[in-house]
């Protein structure tokens, strides 16, 4: 009975952030406060009534960023440059918005999907790398994704600059381009909605449809995948067009929403990228599961803040306990092969 | 030659050094066919272990070997989880990397109650080399460099010659080459690489205490910014080859000054910042299309650790 229970598959996942919060209430002991405090801030800050309206924005970026990793993830590749996607999708979306004189109706659309080809086709960019120039997508995503960033910091400091404003940021967009608030609530936008909508088709098409299969098998096993037919160089194409385009389309409804304007670093400090690898990750790529792993992560990044305020414990232990969520996935490899090794011998 | 040139030398010296120490840990893990990119996260580590270090005991070179051990021993996660226990090398670099972005955020606040940069006065780097000033072109470049960067190149001349003269490079180069081949030889493979790791992590150790105490004297938050990664690229950009890599990284390191150089008569910051990454990047590209005309499916290396 017990062995049948921690054979269930929510054991691994559970288990690696049970042991990661342990962890993290070691580390802040060491740091001579107090975990049970600071987990207390944690769940009180992100759950708190007046706060779900931004908890919830938060999770929906954070679950566009999962995707943004869990896709190509499908088929064994990884996408770390979820930064420069994000922030060139946000750039272009602020272009598209404010600058071309799009009617009230369209501004919106437009601006997001334009966001999407824009950031979808700067990722496609890695999957040729890749097979032609035998450069790893998870090296050319991380090299791209700096000079992106670099990019929109450019614009945002000089053509797109708000006059006599101190801070680097651009104008706030015209009432038009603001993307629609659900009912009277602040944060949480119709963009929640689209990044729903996508992640409903990514798990139809990763489990329902032919290229899902496909994207499935070759991550599980290249070499058959390239023997039954598939050509693993096209389906890198896709994969990482529509990881781009997700991670376009979050990065246009951060700026499209609330303060309705591209801030630099606005979109990359709150660290939604690695959130959502994380998320990702933790999910082991299933579609289905990303929402519900980024709970978690949501959770950290929006009560960390109060973490900080009212436990003194610094906001960086979310990424500490990222990091070792990461670290205890990889090596449950070891209590798998244990088991199975138990296995033979009984 | 003008003393404007040489000084461009040095600083090209400088912004290489420790992309330099990055680069042959990672090139060594890569004859022992162990994939390793979790540089970038131990650099980051070594650079605040030694500015750590160098204020607790007032001593620069006590921070260096303060950073050099414990990013050996903060590396022995990667090096027992994937060589002898061949989980996915890529995950765990990608756990440690975060953790290590996330822990020196979290202890620059709680040791020493600041967040961004820290630069206490009084904090000691690594000494220069005042004594070869006046040597003609040797004193131009290096009297104003740490020790470190000397020894950098010294490390890559003496692990090129170990790794094709002695027996122990010859096994390392098997164990990568050929893992069931030295396996049937009766060399430890797993040993092999687990070792080849950590040595890997303590050169990173080099690498962040030259970044935080030689290039400068302050740690900042994230102030590899992506040198670990440049690193990763050289292995890749040299296909192993231990001895072309000063080639890649002086070629990062003139980038990276040229950068500071065009900046300094009013390029905008943020070009001369993506500069290096796309340069980087380019270069790749090109080395691909004039070296090797071979079609390659270089998709995640799977294979790389056996």
């Amino acid at each position: 009975m017990i062995a049948r229970l921690t054979r269930h598959p929510a054991v691994v996942p559970i288990g690696a952030v049970v042991l990661a919060i342990l962890i993290g209430a070691v580390v802040i002991l060491l740091a001579g406060l107090n975990p049970i405090d600071a987990y207390a801030a944690v769940l009180q800050g992100s759950l708190d009534v007046r706060n779900l309206d931004y908890t919830f924005s938060v999770w929906g970026f954070i679950c566009g960023m999962g995707l943004v990793a869990a896709i190509p993830l499908r088929m064994g590749e990884f996408n770390l440059g979820g930064n420069g996607q994000l922030v060139l999708g946000g750039i272009t979306a602020y272009v598209v918005a404010s600058q071309l004189g799009l009617p009230g109706i369209v501004a919106v659309p437009f601006a997001l999907i334009a966001a999407m080809l824009v950031s979808g086709g700067f990722a496609a960019v890695s999957a040729p790398l890749a097979t032609r120039f035998g450069i790893p997508i998870i090296i050319s995503t991380l090299l791209l994704s700096p000079v992106a960033v670099a990019v929109a910091s450019y614009l945002v400091r000089f053509p797109l600059a708000e006059k006599g404003s101190g801070n680097a940021q651009t104008p706030v967009l015209p009432e038009d381009a603001h993307i629609w608030s659900l009912g009277d609530l602040r944060y949480t936008t119709v963009g929640l909605l689209l990044i729903i909508a996508v992640m409903v088709i990514f798990y139809v098409v990763d489990s329902r449809s032919a290229v899902g299969f496909e994207l499935r098998v070759t991550g599980a096993n290249r070499r058959f995948g390239e023997y039954a037919g598939l050509k693993p160089g096209r389906l890198a194409l896709g994969a990482m067009g529509s990881a781009g385009a997700v991670a376009g389309l979050v990065g246009a409804i951060i700026v499209l929403s609330s303060p309705y304007r591209f801030i630099d670093g606005a979109l990359i400090s709150p660290g939604y990228t690695f959130a959502g690898l994380a998320a990702a990750l933790l999910a082991g790529g299933r579609p289905a599961l990303v929402p519900v792993t980024a709970i978690l992560f949501t959770i950290l990044q929006v009560g960390g803040a109060s973490m900080e305020r009212t436990a003194e414990v610094p906001r960086q232990l979310s990424d500490v306990l990222q990091g070792v969520v990461i670290v205890i996935l990889a090596l449950r490899v070891v209590l798998d092969r244990r088991r199975a090794g138990a296995g033979k011998d009984s | 030659m003008s003393i404007f040139e040489w000084s461009f030398v040095a600083a090209v010296l400088t912004s290489a050094t420790p992309i330099l120490f990055a680069a042959l840990a990672g090139a060594l893990c890569a004859q022992a066919g162990v994939f390793n990119i979790a540089l970038e996260g131990q650099m980051l580590w070594g650079a605040f272990a030694a500015v750590a270090g160098s204020y607790y005991t007032g001593n620069a070179w006590a921070g260096v070997l303060v950073a050099v051990l414990s990013t050996a021993i903060y590396s022995v996660i990667l090096a027992v989880g994937a060589a002898r226990w061949k989980a996915d090398p890529i995950i765990i670099a990608i756990g440690t990397n975060l953790l290590s972005l996330g822990l020196t955020g979290f202890l620059l606040r709680v040791l020493f109650d600041t967040s961004g940069s820290f630069a206490p006065q009084g904090l000691n780097g690594i000494g220069t080399m005042p004594f070869l000033k006046g040597i003609p072109v040797i004193g131009d470049v290096f009297a104003g460099q740490s020790v470190l960067v000397p020894l950098a190149f010294v490390l890559i001349v003496a692990a090129g010659l170990w790794l094709r003269l002695t027996p122990g490079g010859l096994r390392l180069r098997g164990v990568g080459e050929h893992p069931d081949a030295a396996a049937t030889l009766g060399i430890g493979v797993a040993r092999y690489q687990t070792w080849v790791t950590i040595l890997g992590g303590g050169l990173c150790g080099l690498a962040g205490a030259q970044l935080s105490l030689g290039n400068v004297t302050l740690f900042t938050e994230n102030m590899t910014a992506g040198r670990g990664w440049i690193a990763v690229a050289a292995v890749i950009l040299v296909a192993n080859k231990a001895f072309w890599l000063p080639v890649a990284c002086l070629g990062f390191g003139a980038a990276e000054a040229l950068g500071f150089r065009l900046q300094g008569i009013g390029a905008p910051q943020q070009l001369t910042d993506a500069a290096p990454y796309a340069i980087t990047l380019v270069v790749l590209v090109i080395m691909r299309v004039v070296v090797t005309r071979r079609r390659t499916h270089a998709l995640t290396p799977k294979e790389t650790l056996v």
